[in-house]
Order: structure tokens, then sequence, then C-alpha cells
């Protein structure tokens, strides 16, 4: 069996990508992105610049409104509301894992 | 090929109507869609309502699934009626064998409509590739190190007759230095195939690390127990505590409090580009569960010169 070998790209902050990109990989059309964007639920790293620039997390935020969007149907404003709650239940299970580290592992001392 | 019975999938009758599938989907995918869902198969079982919703919510696809028979059980061998394909506009081939290898949804994504419609033959526009997403699960070891990874897909390709099959590929992934939990890699183009001109899909990797016997990372930083003999957290002490680059040796103030967290720059994780983050010893001062009498002896003529309460905040509230 032929075995591919290739490097992985990270996604992190210093990726960048158009709209036009962020359309093509995440598979959500233009339109629909830019509705996003008024709902504050996707931001461009530099709101005021000419052509907007997104950061990697917007790909993520993008492909899972595309998934979203498809699976269930939803319109923007569910849309947008959705992401934002799991953004939120996404920032809360960070904090918890933050403290959970700080609990002593018991019955090991 | 294996029967998939897409109706019990659903949980509807065969003769439910739009809105009652409509329905039982949208239920169901609350319940197991993986970006909301915490069942431990959710990803398999959404997979499976998906396909099922996606062929039965077509009226055309419906059809042609009704078409293929109704008394088979889910999981059973079977082959479609000859000229089953034909009916419905699809070129599969005259081998009846062509099928045995394929997969049921597969074979419904080439007809025209809806996200089946990408790879459908005779589409004139371009079709992008599907996107895979997959979870590479690494230890701190490899995430600190760089590592590579193993992926073997199993992805949906036309043969020579016509016919989708499953296809297995194989990747060997470099993974760089600097993972942490959560991270995404994305490697271009190593998707599904697009058609008629459209770009490949890609594939993207969500980096899962393995739950370690000493450390617990967040972000890049990572946190350890060190346990403490009361003595040591009195009057302070010199002690050996483990990193993922080997043991080092660790000053711990006096009057050092249980909790408390002793930082030990740049011991965690390294990052992407630069730098590492940082091991916290979390401090459990911890009691010897036996001891002589001659222990016993000391510990009662300290409790008898110490004014130390450590409950004197409780007189106070």
């Amino acid at each position: 069996m032929k075995i591919e070998i290739t490097d992985a790209v990270w996604l992190d902050e210093r990726q960048q990508f158009s709209l036009a990109e962020l359309a093509d990989l995440s598979g959500l059309p233009e339109p629909e992105l830019k509705q996003l964007i008024d709902y504050e639920t996707l931001l461009p790293t530099d709101p005021g610049a000419g052509e907007a620039r997104f950061g990697a997390h917007c790909l993520v935020i993008a492909r899972m409104a595309c998934r979203l969007r498809n699976d269930f149907d939803l319109d923007s404003g569910g849309l947008a509301l959705t992401l934002t709650l799991l953004e939120r239940i996404r920032a809360l299970e960070a904090q918890l894992r933050a403290l959970r580290v700080l609990i002593p592992q018991q019955g090991k001392y | 090929m294996k029967y998939k019975d897409y109706y019990q999938i659903l949980g509807v009758e065969r003769n439910a109507s739009a809105e009652q599938i409509k329905k039982a989907y949208r239920k169901l995918a609350h319940k197991y869609h993986p970006d909301v869902s915490k069942e431990a198969d959710a990803k398999e079982r959404f997979q499976e309502i998906g396909e099922a919703y996606e062929t039965l919510k077509s009226p055309e696809k419906r059809a042609a699934y009704d078409q293929l028979g109704s008394g088979y059980q889910a999981g059973q061998d079977f082959r479609p009626p000859p000229d089953w394909g034909r009916q419905f506009g699809q070129q599969f081939g005259d081998t009846q064998s062509a099928f045995d290898e394929a997969d049921l949804a597969d074979l419904f994504a080439g007809f025209a409509g809806g996200r089946g419609a990408r790879g459908a033959r005779g589409a004139k526009f371009p079709i992008p590739g599907e996107d895979y997403e997959v979870e590479a699960h690494i230890t701190l070891e490899q995430a600190a190190q760089g590592t590579e990874l193993d992926i073997n897909l199993s992805v949906p390709e036309f043969d020579q007759q016509g016919v989708p099959r499953r296809v297995p590929r194989t990747f060997k992934a470099r993974i760089a230095k600097g993972a942490s939990e959560g991270q995404r890699l994305r490697l271009s183009g190593k998707g599904g195939k697009g058609s008629n001109g459209g770009r490949d899909g890609d594939l993207y990797l969500n980096i899962r690390l393995l739950p370690h016997p000493l450390f617990r990372p967040v972000g890049h930083d990572l946190y350890a127990d060190l346990p403490l003999a009361p003595w040591e957290a009195v009057l302070g002490a010199s002690v050996e505590v483990p990193t993922l680059d080997g043991a080092v040796r660790l000053k711990v103030p006096p009057a050092t409090k249980s909790g408390q967290q002793l930082r030990l720059s740049k011991r965690g994780l390294p990052k992407l580009r630069e730098g590492a983050g940082d091991l916290y010893a979390v401090v459990q001062i911890v009691v010897p569960a036996n001891t002589t009498e001659r222990e016993r002896e000391l510990y009662k003529q300290l409790a008898d010169v110490s004014t130390f309460d450590p409950r004197s905040h409780f007189k106070r509230a």
C-alpha cells in the first residue's frame, strides 16, 4: 500500500485568510460569512483594514458553521446564536480544565 | 454490500411522511451531533443518522432506496436488483458483483442534489472534494519532541465500473513539536478527490493529548503534584522534581502552603515557534500513614509548644 508522507501545517494565529479563502475552505458562501461577521460571530483581525483578513480560528468557526447549517437547517440568526453558545461552552470547559489540574490526584501519596 | 435499514436508524416506519422523517432526524441530530454531543459513540451514530436522512429526505433517493427491497436485515449482505441503477439514471456497469465491496451510502452519493451532488458524475460544474477531520492522539512526549503519525482513512472513490468503493489511504503526517490539546493541523489537498476540476478536499487533524501519569497540561503549561512532608513545608527543602527532559532540583521555600504553585520556568511544553510553557509544581502536604512511638512523641512536643492555630478565623466568623 502506498504511504504518503506529508508535512502538516499548524492552524495558528499567524495564518490568515481572506474572505474568499475562508469561503472556499469552509464551504460556507461569502454572503453567509458576511452575515456571521454582522453578528460578530466572526471577527476580522483588523476591522479597520481595507481588505478583511481572518485568523485561523475563524476557519474553525466557519467550518463548524457550515456543518451546523447543513445538519440542522439553521438560518443565520440561529447559527450565530448556536456558535456563540458553543464558544461560551468551550471557554467554560477550558476554565474547568485549568481548575481541575489544581486538584491532587487522589490515592497516590 | 451490507444492507442498512435507514428507517430503523431514524426510528420511523417505512411509510413515514417527509415531515416525520425530518422531525426524527432533528431529534437524533440534536442528541448525537459531534459539535454538541458528549455521547461516547456520537461521531459514529451521527454519521449513521446523517447518511439515513441524506437518502430518505430526497424523494428520488428514497424511491431508489425503497426499490432495493425491504426484506433485508441490517448488516446483511445483499445486491441491488438487476438494472436497479439504470431506473434512476445511474450507470454502475453491468456486473452485479461490482457492488460486493461498495458501501450503501456511497451508492446514493452519486445521485444529484444536496450534499450527495459531490462527485455526481455528469455534473458540469467543479465540485470540491470532501474535507476529512480526524483526531490524532499523541503523548506529551510526542507533543514536546515532534512526531510522525500514521493516519489510516477509508475514503469513497469511483472504480472503473462507476461503483463507489471504500479505498484505504495511509498517510505519515510529520508533526512539528509544539502541539497542545485541541490544536489543529491542516493537510492541504489530502481529503476527498474533487471532480470536474474542483480542488481536492483537506484533511484536518485535531490534536488530543493522552493522559500522563505525572503531568496535566493546560495549554503549553504543565501541572504536577508535589507531595511534601510537613517538616519540608515548614523548614523548606531542596527536592527532585520530574520534568519532560529529566529530573531537576527545586528549592522549596520555608512556610510553603498546601495548594501553593511553585513555578519552574520554561519546563512545560515547547511552543510552536519559540519558547515553552511553564511547569507548576502544586504542593500537597502529606502526613505519614504510620508513625513510630518516637515520632508521635516528637509531634506531641511540637503540639505542646506551638501557638499556631489554623482555625483562628472560625472564631472571628
